[in-house]
């Protein structure tokens, strides 16, 4: 079975690559492991069918996204994080916040059993139920996403406007220009 | 195995065989053609008219010593010539270059002319190029040189700013062509006009074809948008501290990704394989010249036109060339859909 083979490399290639990207002390090693994933989704993408989905991942995240991480952290020249020091003072080593870390990470992990749970009566991938003509034609996909889903679109896209504003405002110094 | 998939499998090894060849011609094509248009003879020694310089010139290469800078990032400053090189090679896969060939019937079933025929052939050409930023990026990065990483840093800016345009301008062929396959995209632009215009779609779209070159002259960072190189401030840019053969796989994947962007212009605007006289079969040969009329007007550019100041570049891409290629984008998807509907 080649496909099950291709299978179980593209998904342990993301997975490691995914478990370095925390496991690593430099950032940038960080970021071309984040970009790897990414590289292995989109096979896994390939795999099920879903060819456009598969380039938009590339394009788009390890393209675009990944390429302004990159330019940051070369900007920012991040240092590598010293393993020794253990500093009681960060701020996010405040006892309320520690604790808020671990209310999420629970609730991650609930939701991932729930998912896991609620998946097991599919038997089958999801491209079978009869969306798989939808995924794989871009036609069909343009269609769906402005009728079906037209409002969770706009919504996604005013919320990225409104985010790139921000930055915008943010970012930009009093009294520079006019 | 079957005479179909070893002639498939030799057409994939033709194409990465021509790739190779495309750089060393390309360098020498250069060299050349900066003679010609400097009034000299450009290399004249090795081999007959200096035929033979690009062999010299990798023997020279691979004969050198291969250094890294003690500070250089051991593992990225290696990667980052090979990522180049990689996505140069690995977006050329999915261009076709030929029509349908049963080798003088030969086989049974006709072997499509290209590597590979992806249903998202165009998206995917775009992907692996905007992989190959990284080896750039990166190679400024580990390399631990300030020349290095703003070479890297204007890489990065530069190829985000103009795969904007790029993309766009390829979105309104799209639309044209209403299929997101090269090879369909070129079929359809098989036939004449009124008896004597070839119907390709650069006479659709001129304004796209001409944002589509800019911008993959910027994208390919040759002259006259050259930065990340630019050798007055930067020495050399983002390969300043290579040598040898890891040096050699910077100016090889520049020169196969400008293959690369003629091949996806011949295919998309200029009909690919369609042109007058030649049967089908031989479509390649159009194919081969019309790339080759890009690659010369690419070297041309490069030798008549000076570089831009940074800011300039960022001015035009941002507050010209993109919202040209949105105006002809939403223009073409009205007149799309009025002449459609």
């Amino acid at each position: 079975m080649p496909e099950t083979l291709v299978f179980y490399a593209f998904s342990g290639l993301a997975i490691g690559a995914s478990a370095l990207v925390i496991g690593q002390r430099n950032p940038m090693y960080s970021v071309m492991m984040l970009i790897a994933s990414f590289g292995a989704l989109a096979g896994l993408y390939v795999q099920l069918d879903a060819p456009f989905v598969a380039v938009a991942q590339i394009i788009i995240y390890a393209g675009a996204i990944m390429v302004l991480f990159l330019f940051v952290v070369m900007l920012l020249n991040a240092p590598k994080e010293d393993g020794a020091e253990w500093d009681r003072s960060h701020p996010l080593r405040q006892p309320a916040v520690v604790r808020f870390g671990g209310l999420l990470a629970l609730l991650l992990v609930v939701q991932l059993g729930w998912a896991l749970l609620s998946a097991r009566g599919l038997g089958g991938p999801v491209g079978a139920i009869g969306d798989a003509e939808t995924v794989a034609s871009v036609r069909v996909l343009g269609r769906v996403l402005f009728t079906e889903y037209v409002f969770a679109f706009e919504a996604t896209s005013i919320l990225i406007l409104v985010a790139m504003v921000g930055a915008v405002v943010l970012a930009r110094r009093e009294g520079e220009g006019s | 195995m079957n005479l179909t998939l070893i002639v498939q499998l030799g057409v994939i090894g033709l194409t990465f065989f021509m790739l190779i060849n495309a750089s060393a011609i390309l360098v020498l094509a250069e060299r050349k053609i900066m003679g010609f248009m400097q009034q000299r003879y450009g290399p004249y020694l090795v081999g007959p008219h200096g035929m033979l310089q690009p062999f010299a010139d990798i023997i020279k290469l691979l004969m050198k010593e291969e250094l890294r800078p003690k500070g250089a990032d051991k593992w990225l400053f290696t990667l980052a010539p090979i990522l180049s090189i990689t996505a140069a090679f690995a977006a050329f896969a999915a261009v076709p270059w030929g029509a349908e060939t049963t080798l003088f019937g030969l086989l049974d079933e006709p072997v499509k002319l290209g590597v590979a025929d992806i249903n998202v052939g165009i998206l995917v050409v775009f992907a692996i190029t905007s992989m190959g930023v990284y080896g750039i990026v990166l190679a400024g990065w580990a390399s631990n040189s300030k020349y290095s990483l703003f070479g890297g840093l204007r890489a990065s800016a530069q190829m985000i700013s103009y795969e904007l345009s790029y993309a766009t301008s390829l979105a309104a062929v799209i639309l044209l062509a209403g299929s997101l396959s090269l090879r369909e995209v070129v079929d359809g632009q098989s036939g004449v006009w009124l008896g004597f215009i070839p119907s390709w779609y650069v006479f659709l779209q001129p304004v796209g074809f001409i944002i589509y070159m800019i911008a993959g002259v910027a994208e390919t960072n040759r002259a006259p948008f050259d930065f990340p190189e630019a050798e007055q401030e930067l020495v050399a840019g983002y390969n300043t501290e290579y040598s040898s053969v890891r040096f050699a796989m910077f100016p090889q994947a520049e020169y196969i990704n400008m293959t690369t962007m003629a091949a996806v212009a011949t295919d998309v605007y200029l009909g690919g394989w369609h042109g007058p006289f030649l049967p089908p079969e031989y479509g390649w040969i159009w194919f081969l010249l019309k790339v080759g009329a890009i690659l010369f007007a690419y070297i041309w550019l490069r030798w008549t036109v000076p570089r831009y100041r940074y800011d300039q570049l960022m001015r035009f891409g941002w507050k010209w060339l993109f919202p040209a290629s949105v105006i002809n984008l939403v223009v073409t998807a009205a007149l799309v859909l009025y002449f459609d509907a």
